[in-house]
């Protein structure tokens, strides 16, 4: 058993315990997390490179971290799949100055021109490079179009908030095209994309597959060593889609956040932090632990370990736990 | 610097004294050198001795990632006695006073949400029975906005099918420590309204009695506006109350609350 197993059932000093221990794995955490902002603060440069993961499939790889002036808020991977008749561009990243940049680095990559943009999820910077993009059509599910509609006004201004000038400048420009993922195949020149619309992360995540390569863009779906974002999370759906996307022979998985997994183990952590986190939580709230309470309590050290702990999984909690608070509740009898 | 902060003026020579010591900190010790402090202490709290007081723990996040919904836990440490009644304040919200606690049989210990208008500090005033107020605290970032707009509950219309409906649970395998040996969880449905959105008049429940089957009041709370949408509370307990619980309160339109939680 784990030594957060043992604190979870062994309740008498746990908390004497937590005192003792936070501080040492806190300092580990953040020195494990954190790396150097590959972003250029002074010139408002991202400091883009185009990494190749198969012929003509290209990764552009953020901060594995939390929003931060420091990395410009790219905290996303991108990616563009040249196809023999144009490329195809996957997101397109916090800022206006990103979707620029994103779009010279295409430029010097490639001599294809730029014909579509696909949008993987609601969230912004799946979508707020997107000005740099107003001459190509630009795709998402009708679900995420309606969610940018719907929160891109706050999505704005938290992240002007939180990254000032390398904002400058950038304005929602939605997708303008509803994609059909039902056929389930998206043919552009020379490519065949699988496309599958799942959910759970949020109310619709697509997932995109080149076949001839077998690269698989799978949104925020999974996460690489990084606490996942919940703030559209419903965690059965969740893993339910999970469990679906295992039946495919994916190979190398591009997250939208975290390192590239090229080894087939794609959508294990994510899998094993959910039901981490759903089996803790529900224990929590059947205990009658309150939120302060649980945010204090031991997490095992390889989650504890991943990029944006500390903000990511206060959020995690805020976000999920009164749900589980709620099924703990029992109605009660009204008087008279 | 604690003693600076003790501000009750019984002689004149002690008024100079405190003058003196005011002139010097105008922040009365308080960690978090807050202006509106002094003027929210003699507001809430009045003329009667105030300290900061490491044995009053308040517990909250580092920032409000739901600014509508900022959890908050308070205890106060056994040493200081019994425990009259615990208010609790937030310096930057536009409505300042949160609740106002009295634990009677039950431990002076309560967590609760709230709506938090920008960063602030969080404090929670314990009075003891010398009437003494022995204050806590804890810093809560925000990106700001609680307590202007509105719930979920008043923007689609639902509040009107659940309002005063009442669940809860009485916990008894203490994960706890600290003498808790129960703890009853409560949700009460109100919507909450603060009063400060346009067009919406303040509406919210002022007064939760917990009391035991035999219908003995355990634990009294005022509440006002900052407390959350369909508040959630823990109370905490050292002997479990046998044979259940009764809620009994009401709003500030006069309805009423009544329910019987197990």
């Amino acid at each position: 058993m784990s030594a957060a197993g043992r604190a979870a059932t062994n309740h008498s000093g746990w908390r004497h315990w937590l005192l003792a221990v936070m501080p040492m794995w806190l300092m580990a955490t953040s020195a494990l997390a954190q790396t150097a902002p590959r972003a250029d603060l002074a010139r408002f440069d991202y400091r883009l490179a185009a990494r190749q993961l198969a012929p003509g499939v290209y990764v552009v790889e953020g901060d594995n971290a939390d929003f931060s002036l420091a990395n410009g808020c790219n905290i996303i991977n991108t990616g563009f799949i040249v196809t023999g008749a144009g490329v195809v561009v996957i997101n397109t990243g916090p800022s206006k100055r990103y979707g620029e940049q994103l779009r010279l680095l295409i430029a010097r990559t490639t001599t294809e021109p730029v014909v579509q943009v696909i949008h993987l999820n609601l969230h912004p910077d799946y979508f707020l490079g997107n000005q740099a993009f107003a001459d190509v059509p630009r795709y998402a599910t009708a679900a995420t179009r309606a969610g940018i509609a719907r929160e891109s006004a706050a999505y704005e201004t938290n992240l002007f908030r939180l990254c000032g000038d390398w904002m400058l400048g950038t304005e929602t420009l939605g997708p303008d095209r509803d994609l059909d993922a039902a056929a389930g195949r998206w043919r552009v020149g020379q490519r065949e994309f699988v496309l599958r619309e799942l959910r759970g992360h949020t109310a619709s995540d697509l997932v995109l597959v080149d076949r001839a390569s077998g690269v698989a863009f799978v949104g925020g779906l999974a996460f690489s060593r990084r606490i996942p974002t919940t703030p559209h999370a419903d965690i059965s759906v969740w893993l339910a889609s999970l469990g679906s996307l295992d039946a495919m022979p994916l190979r190398t998985v591009v997250p939208s956040h975290g390192p590239v997994f090229d080894d087939g183990s794609g959508l294990a952590q994510t899998q094993r932090y959910l039901r981490w986190l759903d089996g803790h939580f529900r224990a929590a709230a059947e205990g009658g632990l309150e939120m302060n309470e649980l945010l204090r309590a031991p997490v095992p050290a390889e989650f504890a370990a991943w990029a944006a702990f500390q903000t990511e999984y206060l959020r995690n909690v805020a976000h999920l736990y009164p749900r589980y608070e709620r099924q703990a509740l029992k109605a009660g009898q009204t008087l008279r | 610097m604690k003693r600076r902060a003790c501000l009750a003026a019984a002689s004149s020579l002690w008024a100079a004294w405190a003058g003196a010591a005011a002139a010097t900190d105008p922040f009365e010790g308080d960690p978090y050198q807050s202006l509106p402090w002094a003027d929210m202490r003699r507001e809430y709290l009045g003329a009667a001795v105030a300290e900061f007081d490491p044995r009053v723990v308040v517990q909250g996040p580092a920032f409000a990632e739901d600014p509508m919904n900022v959890p908050i836990s308070v205890r106060a440490d056994p040493s200081l006695g019994r425990v009259e009644q615990i208010v609790v304040l937030v310096d930057r919200n536009p409505i300042r006073r949160v609740l106002v606690y009295q634990p009677m049989q039950a431990l002076p210990a309560l967590s609760f949400r709230f709506k938090l208008e920008q960063a602030s500090p969080v404090r929670a005033a314990v009075q003891t029975a010398d009437g003494r107020w022995h204050v806590g605290g804890t810093w809560v970032d925000s990106a700001g906005g609680g307590c202007t707009v509105s719930g979920a509950s008043r923007k689609d219309g639902s509040w009107t099918q659940t309002l005063g409906d009442v669940s809860g649970k009485l916990f008894s395998a203490a994960p706890w420590g600290d003498g808790t040996s129960a703890r009853l969880r409560l949700r009460v449905m109100h919507p909450m309204d603060t009063g400060l959105v346009n067009g919406v008049p303040a509406f919210y429940v002022n007064r939760l009695s917990v009391r035991n089957a035999a219908d003995q009041e355990l634990a009294r709370l005022q509440v006002f506006e900052p407390v959350s949408e369909n508040p959630v509370f823990s109370f905490d307990f050292a002997q479990p109350p046998a044979g259940g619980m009764r809620i009994v309160g009401t709003d500030n339109n006069g309805n009423r609350i009544g329910s019987r939680v197990e």
